[in-house]
């Protein structure tokens, strides 16, 4: 019989991310599809909070690597923190979410197991009494369902892509694992953000906006009016909360030394060599080519695009409406009416 | 003072992302329609890093850069004519598939086997580079296992900067969640990094370097070792590309104000 374990972390204030409830919605009905138990391990500073969070859960045991040493998400504390918990439930089959913290440490883990790993798993069945899991190849271009024999076999999550299970608190009974933190030479000192108002990556954002290079080229007047686009862009942003992605081309120009839109950078990218981000709804302009169109909204529910080309070919068969028009004029009159 | 870096960058070749991809079954499992005459470059995050191994070295004074790369000989050789004219470095060349549906474990298996074997290798002053997922199997998995193969448990992902500072200590930015880094800082090497996109542009070509590597890596390539690199057991239930075809309406030769009103009124939804 398969031993489930679903690795969860908390975040600073000692809370859980939405993505960890998707991780045990997931073990769950793993656990529910193979007739077994499933145990929830959680690696943190002090994880009380966390655990009466998921105590409703129906997991066998939660388990605990707490302490000051796994406050911070560093490799060689959180590494250990991993493969204790995953030893002391004698894992067979490990869950978490594909956060940057357990994406920096969980390939790691899996080869001090001796086992195999998936990652970015974008869901997980029961299929024959074996559970397989479905994940993309060739970065959103080729999509997969797959079971392995070897165990164990760890399996990250991407956040956002399974339902939230929702849980009322309750209070947890916790079992320690002891870790013996090794000694790191890391230390983190902190976490560089944009000024609030310059933020424009926004993962919780209803709306995916993705400005293409099209904003910085020649206009109908023969001119580039870049200074123009900023400020129709970053209006959009303001007035309604959407987060920015890129085009490829358009976040490459500033390293060509091209003029470039100011608030744009390689951290906005989507597409086969950048992000692909996970949002209801996603409006496209200015863009042309399979990176924003195809690669890159592969996770968007309903799309729209603004394109002056009807023809694209891109856009077509991968976007819900195409609207033929200069963007310059038909964000404006958005603006204007969304006042 | 600073000692001088060695720096092995890992890194392999894919299709161009241009290319459109057809998976195919074939008798090791799946695989990729004419996957040997598909263009190829090196991966993208790989690339970068590389990028980033060769300003490093710039900086510190006697530092070196090692590119070490399994896949296809004939298929490394062609990419490495254009990889070449970057800038200075050394290829170590593993003989091996370099495709999507290998298994990371043995990759890693592979090329820490490779790097064990560069002869006056610095492990003490070593900063291994890779990319924090590739363009094929797309899974950010191989560098944490190589780190652990080579015993090195500072690791590093979704790099997008990584400085010395004067006493030797590294500066380290991680992409996290929601467009923010984290920012660490490491006593000094070893180190592991898988590099998101960094900052830099990509270097021009300059075909004198070229020349000049290209007489070595002409050498690393006929010497390549085979490795065996396959698909380790896994069961491929479904290999396909998605099917998901929409039905776009396209909205032309409207006023500008009736399609802004269709967008507004969308996006309050």
């Amino acid at each position: 019989m398969e031993k489930i374990l679903c690795l969860l972390h908390t975040e600073s204030d000692g809370s859980l991310h939405k993505s960890a409830f998707e991780a045990v919605g997931a073990a769950k009905d793993l656990a529910a599809g193979l007739s077994s138990q499933f145990a929830i391990g959680i690696v943190g500073e002090s994880v009380a909070n966390a655990a009466n969070a998921v105590a409703g859960a129906g997991a066998e045991k939660i388990y605990a690597a707490q302490g000051a040493d796994f406050a911070q998400p560093k490799y060689a504390t959180d590494a250990a923190a991993c493969e204790a918990l995953a030893k002391a439930a004698g894992a067979t089959i490990v869950l978490a979410p594909a956060t940057s913290r357990f994406s920096r440490v969980l390939a790691g883990v899996t080869a001090r197991l001796g086992g195999r790993i998936e990652t970015n798993a974008t869901a997980i069945a029961v299929t024959n009494g074996k559970p397989a899991v479905s994940r993309w190849y060739y970065r959103q271009r080729i999509e997969t369902t797959l079971s392995r024999p070897q165990r164990p076999w760890v399996i990250t999550l991407s956040p956002g892509s399974l339902p939230e299970l929702q849980l009322a608190p309750a209070s947890a009974s916790v079992e320690n694992v002891a870790v013996a933190a090794p000694a790191s030479r890391t230390q983190v000192t902190g976490i560089q953000s944009p000024p609030a108002d310059a933020q424009t990556i926004r993962p919780d954002a209803q709306l995916l906006f993705v400005a293409g290079a099209g904003w910085t080229k020649q206009q109908a007047d023969g001119a580039s009016h870049i200074d123009e686009a900023e400020k129709i862009i970053l209006q959009f942003l303001h007035q309604t909360g959407a987060s920015l992605g890129s085009s490829k081309s358009l976040a490459d120009m500033s390293g060509e030394g091209q003029k470039i839109l100011p608030f744009m950078s390689h951290l906005n990218q989507i597409g086969q060599t950048g992000a692909s981000p996970r949002h209801p709804k996603g409006l496209a302009t200015c863009c042309h080519g399979e990176e924003p169109h195809v690669v890159g909204w592969r996770f968007i529910s309903e799309r729209r695009a603004v394109n002056t080309n009807p023809g694209c070919g891109w856009a077509q068969g991968k976007t819900d409406v195409l609207y033929v028009a200069d963007a310059f004029e038909l964000m404006r009159k958005v603006e204007e009416m969304l006042g | 003072m600073t000692q001088p870096l060695h720096i092995v960058v890992c890194g392999s070749i894919v299709p161009d992302p241009l290319q459109t991809l057809e998976p195919v079954s074939t008798p090791a499992g799946p695989g990729l329609k004419n996957e040997m005459m598909l263009p190829a470059v090196l991966d993208p995050w790989a690339a970068c890093g590389l990028f980033e191994a060769a300003n490093l070295a710039k900086q510190v004074a006697g530092s070196k850069v090692y590119l070490v790369s399994l896949g296809p000989k004939a298929k490394l050789q062609q990419v490495m004519m254009t990889v070449a004219q970057k800038f200075p470095f050394e290829l170590v060349a593993v003989d091996g598939p370099a495709g999507g549906f290998t298994e990371a474990a043995q990759v890693a298996e592979a090329l820490a086997g490779a790097i064990n074997a560069i002869p006056g290798l610095d492990k003490a002053n070593m900063l291994v580079f890779g990319g924090w997922a590739s363009a094929s199997r797309a899974a950010g998995a191989t560098m944490q296992m190589l780190g652990e193969k080579l015993g090195i448990t500072d690791q590093f992902q979704g790099v997008d900067e990584c400085k010395v500072q004067p006493d030797g200590s590294l500066r380290i930015l991680e992409r996290i969640e929601g467009g923010r880094h984290q920012v660490s800082i490491c006593q000094g090497p070893p180190i592991v990094c898988g590099w998101a996109t960094g900052n830099l542009p990509e270097p021009p070509n300059n075909p004198q370097v070229g020349m000049m590597n290209m007489r070595a890596i002409m050498p690393a390539l006929q010497k390549a070792k085979p490795a065996q690199v396959a698909q380790d057991g896994v069961e491929w239930v479904t290999v396909q590309l998605p099917q998901q075809r929409r039905d776009t309406r396209i909205v032309k030769d409207v006023p500008i104000e009736e399609m802004a009103q269709e967008i507004v009124e969308w996006i309050k939804k």
